[in-house]
């Protein structure tokens, strides 16, 4: 195998005996970019491919090992642009949190960075300033969304591992998609300083990688109170790596009746069951439970998200950075910076938001989209007081066609009906590969646990990959 | 119809912390343009706020020393807006759980005490600045970020000089906890009116307007009266006021409608999704409360009951907490019983020099203890108390002693028996009709000699001293 397509574990063991150099890692992704990235489009490429930075040679555990960030996360002295016209040109005089946590373990930052849809407004990446990326399976089909670029470089190995930002399964679902590990973490547990806000209640950041032990690993260096961020929780990280146990005998799996409901793909439905099964052979005690108000979920996190959206995206006006119109008059210039620097997507999202919070339906609105919370998060509560973890789909279907659902935002929306809930009780969850559909596309198994026991979904993610081969197979990319 | 003025202050004040609200740059003013600042408070993508301590701290003074309840729940909101100066395009402000509430003050308008009720104190954050050059505005956001306070009192000051007092009292408060500047003229105490008249009796309120752009004291209290007057006219010719806001011209002495859509302005108040919820300990309330200094008020009384002053001489004193703190230290010097005499000179002859070189009294260049000294020399009739104001203002303008400058200036008064006789007899035998005038019965003829007696001395004989003396003299004769 080439070095492009190792997990970062498996590199790190061969950096470690000196077989290979960290910048033979990097040489090898640029290479596989050269090669395929114009059919995928998971990078954003700004002009030329030449790489900019030195490799660092670092001698902490990373050991120079490169990591892709999706185009929302701020790297000093790299454009950060969210994937927007309106950001264009914006290089931020700071690394986010996340990136100072990754360089102070030695990893490399991959100087090019992941598609997405726009602020992350989106389940396909097809919302991109730059253009869709195409799915590494299907490349006529979606990656998902929003972390699309994010999931489709680690799933064609352009990537070792990657970051992305998971506001309403923008993390899992791409991941599902492209079959491979993508984890939200709980919120609070990775700082936010640093990624460019959508829904600052919502957001979080967290890894996606070839395996679970990846994740382990990657989601232990970026996590970490970080007095920066108001919303992170003082808590010391735990060694993921420790809960890769191949074991879960006795564990309580929680199995929602409300996930498996009509307008489900069949075939989606066909794999998760057979992955239960599996499960429940390797010694889990399965049982079906409910969370009654899920079907709020998505008009509570439209509300909420877009609301948030409306004022975290007030500030792109032109005025100090990013794309600017033309016009001698300061209202005009607001108008024309944001009709122009806009996408589509994210004019529909601050409309929604701004009507949301506006005098007279703020109470009907936001107030009872707040209170809704509420109550999905302590139907979470009441089933994690009696069972481990809960599983799921992660989507209601595999990848979609490009173009497909861009004419129908409602059904774009429904694609998130089984990620939003967790991101509302600001829960963690991961999406692991768990078997294909007939036309060979990815379906992902969303296992979720109580807040900061994401040691339990590694162990159950892990236990599985031991006793399953999904997490091996590979796209073959027809040039 | 008479009407009564209803009038509600909502006064902003930059906090003197050390760092800005939501960051950790230095405040520091008279500073090059944007260059106090830093990813936070230009507001840049991906950066986010977190409170300072200090500026907590420092509001929850303020609301402590205005009688305000602090609320046990706190949060931040938002309040959108698109502007130039906001580099977020919304304020980190507080909306509907406000740090504290329900607080008062007294004012002391016509000597009476009188109740002004505080209806909310809460805590926020700066904008910039815009310089506006001919073809482009320029944006300094060094003050971007600066915690404020906005203090809103209930609508309970009924004229344009008790909104005046309001003021005067409230900035005496806030010097007195050492929170802020309190300069309305560098911008660090800024101050919006909202004003309206009703028919005398009526409990109903009438349409208000909303004055803006007052930059000083005066200001606020001149723009007032103008729409005291304008809104009583309109009103007593049956002309309907609008409710909106104007703008005072200070130098055309008169408001000027801002004719905006104003009214219609919603600002999607909600919750900062960035700063939590947060509890305010009691008991680190109270940890505040402990460390609040002597205020105005308590200071007044004490100086009445401690010294014996009246409630009028007392509040002079401790308007200002440096001046207060020079003159109770002068009356510690001060060694008589009664410390009237030197109170006095205090809040009458110094205050008046002080006014003059638009100071405080503790900013003169003058020793406390020459002060005393000073008014020791008048208490013994060593001097007239007219030169004794010279002798003061020479003082404060040389820095010499009062003793060098009565005797540079020879103004001892003529206290020694030889010398006055001498003086007296002279006079005697140069106005022999006088003397006789006085023996006739005519007092008038006594002060003619007198007078006399002080022209023939230079002013120097204790006219109290000749007139015995003279007295006796011509009753033995
Ligand atoms: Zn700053």
């Amino acid at each position: 195998m080439e070095l492009n397509q190792l997990t970062a574990h498996q590199l790190l063991d061969k950096i470690k005996d000196g077989s290979i150099t960290s910048q033979a890692i990097f040489d090898s992704l640029y290479q596989r970019v050269n090669k395929i990235d114009d059919k995928v489009n998971a990078y954003v490429r700004r002009g030329n491919l030449e790489r900019t930075g030195k490799e660092s040679g670092s001698k902490s555990e990373l050991l120079g090992l490169p990591v892709t960030i999706k185009d929302n996360i701020c790297t000093e002295g790299l454009n950060t642009e969210c994937c927007s016209k309106i950001l264009q040109g914006f290089r931020p005089p700071y690394d986010a949190t996340v990136i100072n946590n990754l360089k102070r373990s030695g990893a490399g930052i991959f100087e090019l960075k992941a598609n997405m849809d726009e602020f992350a407004f989106g389940s396909s990446t097809e919302n991109s300033y730059f253009g869709s990326t195409h799915n590494p399976w299907n490349l006529d089909c979606v990656p998902g969304g929003s972390s699309g670029g994010s999931a489709a470089a680690v799933a064609a190995d352009e990537a070792i591992w990657a970051l992305g930002s998971d506001t309403g399964g923008s993390i899992r679902q791409p991941a599902s998609f492209c079959g491979v590990v993508g984890l939200k973490p709980t919120y609070g547990r990775v700082s936010r300083f640093g990624l460019i806000a959508f829904a600052s209640s919502l957001d979080q950041i967290g890894p996606i990688t070839k395996d679970v032990e990846d994740a382990a690993i990657l989601t232990r260096i970026i996590a970490g109170y970080d007095p920066n961020d108001s919303t992170s929780v003082n808590q010391s990280v735990p060694d993921y790596t420790k809960s890769l146990t191949n074991d879960i005998k006795g564990l309580k799996i929680a199995i929602p009746k409300e996930y498996f409901v009509e307008g489900m793909d069949p075939e989606v439905k066909a794999v998760v069951d057979e992955a239960v099964n599996k499960l429940k052979g390797l010694g889990a005690v399965i049982k079906q439970v409910t969370l009654a108000h899920t079907e709020y979920a998505v008009p509570v996190y439209y509300i909420i998200a877009t609301a948030e959206a409306s004022s975290n995206l007030a500030r792109f006006d032109g005025v100090q950075y990013g794309y600017r119109a033309k016009s001698d008059n300061l209202i005009e210039m607001y108008k024309k910076t944001r009709a122009e620097g806009f996408g589509e997507e994210a004019k529909r999202r601050i409309m929604l938001g701004t009507f949301a919070l506006s005098h007279g339906y703020y109470d009907a609105y936001y107030l009872r989209a707040l209170k809704v919370r509420t109550l999905i998060k302590q139907d979470f509560d009441k089933v994690f007081s009696e069972f481990d973890c809960i599983v799921a789909p992660t989507s209601p279907s595999a990848a979609f066609k490009i173009g497909e659902r861009t004419s129908d935002p409602l059904k774009m929306y429904l694609s998130d009906i089984y990620t939003i809930s967790v991101n509302l009780a600001g829960i963690p969850a991961m999406s692991i590969p768990c078997g294909f559909t007939k036309n060979k596309l990815p379906v992902g198994l969303q296992i979720m646990a109580g807040a900061f026991n994401e040691e339990t979904i590694f162990k159950v993610g892990h236990t599985y990959e031991q006793n399953t081969d999904w997490h091996k197979l590979k796209p073959v990319i027809r040039l | 119809m008479r009407y009564q003025t209803v009038i509600g202050l909502e006064v902003h004040l930059q906090l003197s912390t050390r760092t800005k609200a939501f960051c950790g740059c230095a405040i520091d003013f008279g500073q090059a343009p944007n260059s106090c600042v830093c990813p936070i408070c230009l507001g840049l993508p991906g950066t986010l706020p977190v409170y300072n301590k200090e500026a907590l701290n420092s509001a929850i003074k303020v609301a402590l020393a205005f009688n305000c309840q602090i609320q046990e729940h706190t949060k931040f909101d938002r309040k959108n807006y698109f502007y130039p100066d906001l580099p977020k395009n919304y304020q980190i402000s507080q909306f509907d759980l406000p740090l504290s509430r329900n607080g008062h003050m007294y004012i002391y308008t016509e000597n009476k005490p009188k109740r002004i009720g505080i209806t909310r104190i809460h805590l926020e954050e700066d904008a910039g600045k815009l310089v506006h050059e001919e073809a482009n505005s320029l944006v300094d956001f060094n003050r971007t970020g600066i915690p404020l306070i906005e203090i809103v009192s209930e609508p309970d000051l009924n004229s344009p000089q008790e909104a005046f007092d309001y003021l005067t009292g409230l900035k005496s408060i806030i010097e007195y906890l050492d929170v802020s500047d309190c300069d309305m003229e560098k911008g660090s105490l800024r101050c919006d009116a909202n004003i309206s008249l009703r028919p005398e009796g009526s409990s109903q309120l009438g349409v208000k307007t909303e004055l803006k752009n007052m930059n000083s004291f005066k200001g606020v209290k001149d723009a007032l009266q103008f729409e005291v007057e304008r809104q009583a006219e309109l009103l007593l010719s049956n002309q309907q006021l609008v409710q909106e806001t104007r703008l005072w011209d200070a130098e055309k002495g008169r408001t000027v409608s801002m004719r905006s859509k104003e009214g219609a302005k919603d600002y999607r108040y909600f919750p900062d999704p960035d700063l939590t919820l947060f509890n305010i300990n009691k008991a680190f309330v109270e940890e505040i409360r402990g460390r609040l200094p002597e205020l105005p008020l308590d200071k007044m009384h004490r100086f009445m009951k401690d010294y014996s002053l009246s409630e009028y001489d007392a509040k002079i004193l401790v308007s200002s907490k440096k001046d207060s703190q020079f003159a109770e230290e002068c009356i510690k010097i001060y060694s008589e019983k009664d410390k009237k005499p030197l109170v006095n000179w205090l809040i009458g002859p110094l205050l008046q020099e002080a006014k003059v070189r638009k100071a405080g009294i503790s900013e003169l260049n003058i020793e406390k203890k020459e002060l005393v000294n000073l008014v020791g020399f008048v208490q013994r009739q060593e001097i007239s108390g007219l030169s004794a104001k010279t002798v003061l203002s020479q003082m404060i303008d040389t820095g010499k002693s009062a003793e060098l400058l009565i005797k540079e200036g020879n103004l001892l008064q003529v206290s020694d028996l030889d010398d006055l006789n001498k003086i007296i007899e002279s006079v005697i035998a140069l106005n022999a009709k006088s003397v006789d005038d006085f023996k006739a019965g005519k007092s008038n003829a006594l002060m003619f000699l007198v007078g006399q007696v002080m022209k023939k001395s230079s002013g120097k004989a204790n006219p109290k001293i000749a007139g015995d003396l003279l007295r006796r003299r011509l009753s033995n004769a």
